[in-house]
């Protein structure tokens, strides 16, 4: 393969991403699905408020309404924040670490395809007799009761596109412990480095709940199966369980990666360390842990009785403790600093009051007795888009803007980004804030409809404004990224100028293999003590300049999640068309084939030689 | 630690405890929370000791919380107003600190303590609203001395059965004033959740097991809006989840037992030629499923409809009124989509029901009361 630039016609630049083991070609992938999930999730969010705009409005029907809210959930938790944060991950944490790439390049290509065809799976549903309609946390009596084929399509894709997820965690899992630079302790790991590991952790023992549950009821509507029918002897509580034990973790999967984008963000425009940084990294472990010790707090008024609802209630108020440590760490990266508001940074200042405010509300939930009031009214639902907007999101559009330069060599508008913040933000909390009080006036949670003259009027039309804002804030987004792109100026490593971690120390654009040599890590912020020292090459590397052993590119992983695919829709229409069943076997045919050919075939890869290698500048 | 920063946070802290005491904050929130809502429905004004009890657990806990966002702020915004590059210069390096134990230590244990503070209540609450043992308590005579209710939630209405006086009714709850009432909860198809919001918090109805609670309820419904209070369904469970409400109608111990005593006795009566039709438009086309009189058991196929004049509403949620009665029997899927109502086609051998059946059965149906 030659690394000299050359012009790429369209069908080879599509087999070359079609087939494409580097972890930064993946990550433009991850980021263009879920940033189109994220839309379709987001025009989702527009048609529920529009609904709920005024009362007893007849936008969408009873029906209808259901389908979208549980697709919104779906969407932006599966589809669209978990994929763009694995393509931050992907795009920054080997650079961030010194490594060649993920300790699995085959799999991490596997991983984004399985994600991809799980979310189209899904989302097919729209086209094919109605998406699922029990809510994104599909609780068995209603989801087995649910006519048609929607439950089918959400817990067959979700299937394939968390395996997809889980084949990711391990693989930066492996990475993180594996192939770190040399002097890259775990306590010189840079933040974001560090809660990808903790988060890829908590993928690791979290989804296989997920994965038998949603087995499980897959075998009861398609195979019957009776796990959750409880007439037949089945508990519809164990999918509750199961759903929980999975899906709180899943909050820290989101949030603990948008933490470690945010101690980035503060350290470099406060231009100082981050504040009590062994602090910052057992807190994150913290939270990991305690994470999986209160799932039951979703689930204080199914009546599992008062040791229990107490139990978990002391338990959830625990997890205030660590979060309170990253509050104030980061504060106090700030104090002293000298704090340049750029367009990140504002993300971040935006980020300290919002999650601080879904913070407590949290712990107000984790009241058990309280939480008997809270619980399914709109006041959780202020909660969770406080913690996950006001955290998550806020992280990822702030993430976009700060690594937009390491990614594309491009700068997004800091004009036009600042525009998106103020939209953004203040339609966050117009729409988010008022829903507290709805909830507090009896407004019950996943309702298409209310009648006038109950007191909900007005906040419901408020909380719709602000999502118009939200919404006008993510047009420019597009707007801006659309401009940037077609201007396409180069920036450069280290846009921002204070950089400290390795990733702004690479050149631009980022050649395929990375660091031309491993660099050596001489301590926290490798890149910052480089540039205090007046190193001009940049950094001190590890090795002399040798050949570098590269991975081939596969169409294999593509082919492999086709299967799967396929074998989807043979298994939705079991019983049911006569073609299911060979549709079935054929699909897992092709997987199964593929699986051979990878496993039989010799796959050694190639390497760049030294030569080449002196030859070049820059990247490909 | 450097010093600027210690004095500022310092003084931060200080003037912030100064300004903000808890007590004073307390009363603020409640003056502020009351305003919020409608009395028939919002759990800002608590209409019986349980919801109560959880206003105040909502009272602490937003005093203490609003305590944290306040000291955060306060922080926050000192160091975004005294560490701006503007202002420290455009070349300066900071000092590049690594951390503080003693800080450390100030924002562990204080967050800690704050915890405790709420837990205790917490825990305590716990226990208190899982109380269900005077459910059995009997008198001298071995008779229940509370009153005991079990609900059964349906596809989208609600069973409410007394089990121990031997009267049934749906969609409109009967309760008495000034002691506690206990509930036992289940669902008939899907889980649904019974909340009314004015009286406490919800409890969850599950397909495969029976859940308890109690609730009390201090005054009586007549002075409110409607003269009912409102209760949801919270839980997810269909099409018409939205539209699956039920009204509360607290009377005082003697009127509750008046009422019970009329529940048992009465007989529906066809009062005038109108209803009379319209009594055997009901025996033949709607009786299979809806009884008329409140005596017996709960597991009707549709709700018991013995009290249907003396109600608050159709259909559990529009209004009581002939025509909207008469919009309802002859298209229930089109108001409440996915209820198990059967379509007026399969009820009248193939025929819609005509205008004058219509009529006949709204005005039958209206004279249902066992109150008047």
């Amino acid at each position: 393969m030659s690394s000299i630039a050359q012009k790429k016609g369209f069908g080879a630049t599509l087999w070359d991403y079609l087939t494409t083991v580097d972890h930064k070609k993946i990550a433009v992938m991850y980021l263009i699905a879920g940033g189109l999930f994220f839309v379709i999730g987001g025009i989702e969010a527009m048609l529920i408020r529009i609904q709920l705009a005024k009362p007893d409005n007849d936008f969408v029907s009873a029906g209808l309404f259901n389908e979208i809210i549980t697709m919104h959930g779906t969407t932006m938790i599966f589809l669209a924040a978990m994929p763009i944060l694995f393509g931050f991950m992907n795009a920054v944490m080997p650079l961030q670490i010194g490594a060649r790439d993920v300790a699995f390049p085959f799999l991490n290509s596997l991983g984004f395809w399985l994600f991809l065809f799980g979310g189209l799976f899904l989302n097919l549903s729209w086209f094919m007799g109605g998406a699922p309609d029990a809510g994104w946390t599909s609780y068995a009596s209603l989801s087995l009761a649910s006519p048609g084929h929607g439950i089918d399509f959400y817990a067959i894709g979700l299937q394939i596109a968390g395996a997809g997820t889980y084949i990711g965690g391990i693989n930066f899992l492996v990475t993180i412990i594996n192939m770190r630079a040399p002097g890259m302790t775990y306590m010189r790991m840079p933040l974001f480095t560090w809660t990808t590991f903790v988060a890829s952790a908590l993928i690791l023992f979290a989804f296989p709940p997920l994965t038998i549950g949603l087995f499980f009821l897959i075998l009861d509507r398609m195979f019957g199966g009776n796990f959750f029918d409880h007439t037949m002897g089945g508990n519809t509580i164990i999918w509750e369980h199961l759903f929980w034990i999975f899906g709180h973790p899943e909050v820290y999967i989101l949030i603990l990666p948008a933490f470690g984008i945010f101690s980035e963000i503060f350290t470099i425009f406060s231009r100082k360390r981050l504040f009590g940084y062994s602090s910052m990294v057992f807190a994150t472990v913290l939270i990991g842990f305690l994470g999986f010790m209160v799932w039951a707090h979703h689930m204080f008024t199914v009546g599992l009785g008062p040791t229990a609802n107490a139990i978990f209630a002391v338990a959830t108020m625990a997890i205030a403790v660590p979060t309170g440590m990253k509050i104030f760490n980061w504060l106090l990266t700030m104090w002293g600093g000298s704090i340049k508001v750029t367009t990140p940074m504002l993300y971040a200042l935006g980020f300290i009051p919002s999650f601080v405010a879904g913070g407590v509300t949290g712990v107000m939930q984790g009241a058990a007795p309280l939480d008997y009031q809270l619980h399914d009214s709109y006041f959780i639902v202020a909660h969770f888009h406080y913690v996950i907007v006001g955290g998550v999101v806020l992280a990822i559009l702030a993430a976009v803007h700060l690594y937009w330069p390491l990614m594309f060599n491009q700068m997004l508008s800091e004009r036009l980004g600042k525009w998106t913040f103020w939209f953004f933000f203040i339609g966050f909390h117009l729409t988010f804030f008022i829903q507290h009080f709805l909830g507090l006036m009896g407004m019950p949670r996943r309702v298409f409809t209310f009648r006038a003259d109950q007191g909900w009027d007005l906040f419901n039309l408020i909380s719709s404004v602000g999502a118009a804002f939200m919404a006008i804030g993510v047009i420019i987004l597009v707007y801006n990224i659309i401009v940037t792109a077609v201007r396409n100026v180069p920036v450069g490593n280290d846009p921002w100028e204070d950089g400290r971690t390795l990733e702004w120390a690479i050149p631009q654009p980022v050649p395929f293999y990375n660091f031309r040599q491993t660099p050596l890590v001489r301590g926290l912020d490798p890149f910052w003590i480089e540039k205090q020292e007046g190193n001009k090459e940049g950094m001190t590397y590890a090795e002399p300049l040798s050949d570098i052993h590269m991975p081939n590119n596969s169409f294999i992983p593509f082919v492999m999640t086709v299967g799967l695919f396929i074998a989807g829709f043979g298994a939705l229409y079991h019983g049911e068309k006569d073609w299911a069943l060979p549709v079935l076997i054929l699909g897992f045919a092709i997987t199964f084939s593929s699986m051979a050919v990878r496993s039989l075939k010799d796959d050694h890869g190639f390497h760049i030689h030294k030569e080449d290698l002196m030859n070049e500048k820059g990247g490909k | 630690m450097n010093t600027t920063m210690k004095e500022g946070f310092d003084l931060a802290m200080m003037k912030g405890l100064k300004k903000w005491r808890l007590f004073s904050l307390l009363a603020a929130l409640t003056i502020f929370l009351s305003g919020c809502g409608e009395e028939y429905l919002s759990t800002l004004t608590p209409a019986g000791q349980v919801g109560r009890d959880q206003f105040n657990l909502l009272l602490l806990a937003s005093a203490i919380m609003t305590f944290v966002v306040i000291v955060v702020v306060i922080i926050y915004v000192l160091a975004l107003v005294k560490f701006r590059r503007k202002k420290v210069g455009e070349n300066v390096i900071p000092k590049q600190v690594e951390g503080s134990h003693t800080l450390e230590v100030i924002w562990t244990v204080i967050p800690i303590l704050l915890l405790i503070i709420l837990a205790v209540p917490t825990v305590i609450y716990t226990y208190k609203h899982a109380d269900v043992a005077a459910m059995d308590h009997v008198d001298a005579d071995g008779n229940k001395t509370a009153v005991t209710v079990n609900v059964t939630a349906k596809l989208y209405w609600w069973e409410f059965e007394y089990p121990d006086l031997g009267v049934v009714t749906a969609q409109e709850l009967v309760v008495p004033t000034g002691e506690k009432v206990y509930f036992n909860l289940k669902a008939a198809d899907v889980k649904h959740s019974f909340w009314i919001p004015a009286a406490g918090g919800k409890m969850d109805t599950n397909v495969e097991n029976v859940n308890q609670f109690y609730l009390e309820f201090d005054k009586e419904s007549a002075d409110l809006k409607d003269g009912v209070f409102y209760g949801k369904c919270a839980e997810l469970c269909g099409p018409s989840h939205a539209l699956m409400d039920f009204k509360v109608k607290t009377l005082s111990r003697d009127d509750f037992n008046a009422w019970v005593e009329s529940a048992k006795t009465t007989e529906a009566v066809a009062d005038g030629e109108l209803a009379t039709q319209g009594e055997e438009i009901f025996n033949t086309s709607c009786i299979a499923c809806h009884a008329t009189s409140a005596e017996g058991t709960a597991g009707g196929v549709g709700p018991n409809l013995a009290t249907f004049g003396d109600r608050n509403r159709v259909a559990g949620f529009m209004d009581h009124t002939e025509e909207d009665l008469k919009n309802w029997i002859s298209d229930p899927q089109k108001y409440k989509p996915g209820n198990l109502m059967p379509q007026p086609k399969q009820l009248n051998d193939g025929k819609e029901f005509s205008e004058e059946q219509l009529d006949a059965l709204a005005e039958y149906l209206m004279g249902l009361s066992i109150e008047k």
